[in-house]
């Protein structure tokens, strides 16, 4: 080790509470699914973590049902100032439990200790105080004097973000007064069932939130449910359509949270070494795992080589390895099968005739990990320029004029999000204005808060999360 | 004994700020409420929709780039010369609906006083669907409401003006640009007003108006891939179900519309200039 290395500073697996055997959550009570068991996976090292039980379409009714009777017994009929209280509670308890739920959650998921600390869990517990408040004064959220809840919320959340994404659907969706049905990812379902126990110690009212770990077939079973009035998916653009085509001709509500392409667009008069960080942050964060990732970096071709210099040292310096290492910059892909996903696209980039730069950090021999990747040269029709990769690999294109940049950014069927580096004031809100995107960072990017509306344009998705128009998606106006 | 022969118009289609024929040679006979021979109408072929798409397309920045008060002034003048043609669209919507001159009159003064409402909103709605987010740091972030692109009308079978205008108005107060399949057999007050369209500063491109069956252009609109929204509601509730199948393979968005076609005269809220907006979150640091 040498003099400026840094040592290990693992952060202590036990604060997690890590137990055998996790079950569903159904009407206030954890019960044996009829599925069968998965076994949950701490990416980093391949280790078994725990047994969780799963659903079956069975017990998606039986959920459904206690969903339907805490709706209409309890959770619709109760004032919003008493709804708010339980929201207030839930937001309390996960910032008490916030340590637990991050290394929890660092080590299903395998993001770094660092991010699911500072970001993930304190976020979540933010979007419960945020709509808390919204509970009790839904008729100032400009959808009419007295706003109704739709009923029974079918949600549907993916891997990246387990805690977070659960937060983004159950806080809006109780504080208007609906009741949920939840299916965490299959990779990730712990903090969902952590959140679980929050719920009975904010004694929440039995049925109002259900949780059912499962593969895609439960989340399959929630959205075809005749008795759910409203779907909320966040995942890929794949599923999100089979979904929107399974929902169409019914009554159902639906918003989709899809996936991304997002253009990261650096101009010549840019503070380099602060954008540059900013790439970094938005390529790099969550390991890429992330729909609103500035996966294409747009840079003016006269900066291109200094940017791509500037980059390629600076990503040399992160680190990679045990997410537990409050050191560590960038964890451990998710699965097995999201590893194999990246290797297809690098591969795809290397045989299309990109440049790829891999970061020279050591990679541990265990686990699933990718070293961040930079690919230049690379042109609009290749695939790492048109699909989401949705790992920590960059491609990077060039531009000369604001107009050139508006046309690449936009060339995409994607729509989520975008950044732009400029000090010139006029010219970021004139590049706002021409993107089509749900969200556009300004010299800063990858910024979430549940004061901001956050959401897509064209096929990454409709509906927002978030703000007073997040509201919409979870009320019949 | 000499009667003047009135000259009869031949009614075409509205693409792209022009009035051409159906590509396709097709027409179809458009009768009144008692089957008497009104005129052929142009029967749009799915080669005449997707020339309409394109000029919806290319329309659209301009469209949707321009002031919010010039936008507004468009519309208004839009009902200033529908009024002036008030007694051909009563005597045309009479004809088509079987209603008395009276009656249509009635509609067609609704129809005008629709266009002024949703003329008013075009600077209003960022103010009022807008916001500003009070993020928890250095950060000024704002959401401003912008239009979702091209979007595609299935017209009302039934309301041959006022159900038009309750439809389009909307989409083109949004900023967004639209390809609308009139009333398949009330098609003639549509073809009328894309003369109004025409003559109103609208841009060409901006309004399209095909006179078609929904049952048959519906599903080419509902998966085109440069088309943003649909509005079925001149489907039927089953073709319906099949256009949202469509739809969810470019992730469309599909407007939600009550099975029966509704009382137009009753006055329009904001949903339906709320779905044809798209909300942009925008980020940008404090600091000195």
């Amino acid at each position: 080790m040498g003099i400026f290395d840094y040592a290990p500073a693992p952060e202590s697996r036990a604060i997690a509470n890590l137990k055998d055997h996790y079950k569903p959550f159904v009407d206030g009570e954890f019960v044996d699914g009829s599925g069968e068991p998965l076994k949950t996976v701490n990416p980093a090292t391949e280790e078994i973590l725990a047994e969780v039980g799963t659903a079956s379409a069975s017990d998606v009714d039986t959920a459904v049902r206690a969903a339907r009777r805490a709706y209409d017994t309890v959770w619709s009929k109760m004032p919003g100032a008493e709804r708010a209280k339980y929201l207030f509670r839930i937001a309390r308890l996960i910032q008490e439990r916030s340590r637990e739920l991050a290394v929890l959650e660092s080590l299903d998921n395998g993001k770094s200790i660092k991010e699911s600390r500072d970001s993930d869990v304190p976020t979540a517990a933010a979007h419960f105080f945020y709509h808390a408040g919204w509970a009790d004064k839904l008729g100032y959220a400009g959808y009419g004097p007295d706003p109704k809840p739709l009923g029974v919320a079918g949600q549907v959340i993916p891997w990246n973000f387990p805690l977070l994404m659960l937060a983004w659907k159950i806080a809006p969706a109780l504080a208007t007064g609906n009741t949920v049905v939840l299916k965490p990812a299959e990779t990730t379902p712990l903090t969902a069932l952590v959140f679980a126990d929050i719920c009975r110690q904010a004694e929440l009212p039995p049925g109002v939130v259900n949780i059912l770990p499962g593969a895609g077939d439960i989340g399959a079973s929630i959205v075809e449910h005749p008795d759910v009035d409203k779907i909320a998916f966040t995942g890929s653009t794949e599923v999100g359509k089979l979904i929107q085509r399974t929902v169409a001709g019914t009554r159902k509500k639906l918003t989709l949270e899809l996936g991304g392409k997002a253009a990261n667009v650096v101009f010549d008069d840019a503070p380099l070494d602060q954008a540059v960080e900013g790439i970094v942050n938005g390529i790099f964060f969550n390991q890429g795992h992330v729909c609103c990732a500035g996966s294409r970096l747009l840079v003016q071709e006269s900066v291109a080589e200094e940017v791509l210099d500037k980059l390629r040292h600076r990503v040399s310096t992160l680190r990679l390895g045990d997410p537990l290492d409050k050191n560590t910059d960038i964890g451990a892909i998710n699965s097995a099968e999201q590893l194999a996903k990246i290797h297809g696209l690098v591969e795809s980039g290397d045989a299309e005739g990109a440049q790829r730069w891999t970061s020279p950090c050591p990679v541990p021999d265990r686990g699933f990990f990718f070293a961040p990747t930079v690919f230049s040269e690379v042109h609009q029709s290749m695939r790492i320029a048109r699909e989401e990769i949705f790992g920590p690999v960059l491609s990077v294109l060039t531009f000369r004029t604001p107009e050139e940049a508006v046309t690449k950014a936009n060339n995409t069927p994607y729509g989520l999000s975008a950044g732009i580096w400029t000090e010139k004031g006029s010219r970021i809100l004139w590049m706002a204005n021409q993107l089509r995107a749900g969200v556009v960072w300004a010299n800063t990017f990858n910024r979430f808060d549940p004061a901001a509306p956050f959401g897509g344009y064209q096929e990454s998705g409709f509906g927002r999360e978030g703000g007073r128009t997040g509201l919409e998606a979870y009320l019949s106006v | 004994m000499s009667t003047r022969i009135s000259v009869a118009k031949t009614y075409k289609l509205y693409v792209g700020g022009k009035f051409p024929r159906s590509e396709s040679g097709r027409v179809y006979p458009v009768t009144d409420a008692a089957g008497t021979f009104l005129a052929n109408a142009a029967h749009a072929s799915r080669k005449d929709l997707r020339e309409a798409v394109v000029a919806a397309r290319k329309a659209f920045p301009g469209w949707s780039s321009a002031t919010a008060y010039n936008r507004g002034q468009v519309l208004y003048r839009v009902a200033e010369v529908l009024e002036g043609r008030r007694d051909q669209f009563t005597a045309e919507v009479a004809a088509s609906e079987g209603l008395s001159a009276e009656q249509a009159g009635a509609r067609v003064d609704t129809a005008i006083d629709r266009w002024v409402w949703y003329a008013g909103w075009t600077d209003k709605i960022a103010s009022v669907l807008g916001a500003a987010n009070p993020v928890a740091g250095p950060y000024f972030s704002f959401t401003v409401p912008e239009p979702t692109g091209v979007v595609g009308v299935l017209a009302p079978q039934e309301s041959s003006l006022l159900g038009l205008v309750s439809v389009l108005a909307p989409v083109l107060a949004t900023g967004s640009t639209a390809v609308v399949v009139s009333s398949a057999d009330r098609p003639l007050p549509a073809i009328t007003l894309s003369e109004v369209l025409a003559t109103s500063d609208v841009p060409g491109g901006v309004a399209n108006i095909l006179t078609g069956r929904a049952s048959e252009l519906g599903s080419w609109l509902a998966s085109h891939g440069d088309v943003n929204a649909l509005d079925p509601t001149g489907a039927t509730p089953d073709e319906r179900v099949h256009l949202a199948q469509e739809a969810a393979g470019t992730v469309k968005r599909v407007l939600t519309v009550p099975d029966a076609e509704p009382d137009w005269t009753t006055e329009p809220d904001l949903s339906r200039l709320r779905r044809y907006l798209e909300a942009k979150t925008v980020w940008h640091p404090l600091g000195v």
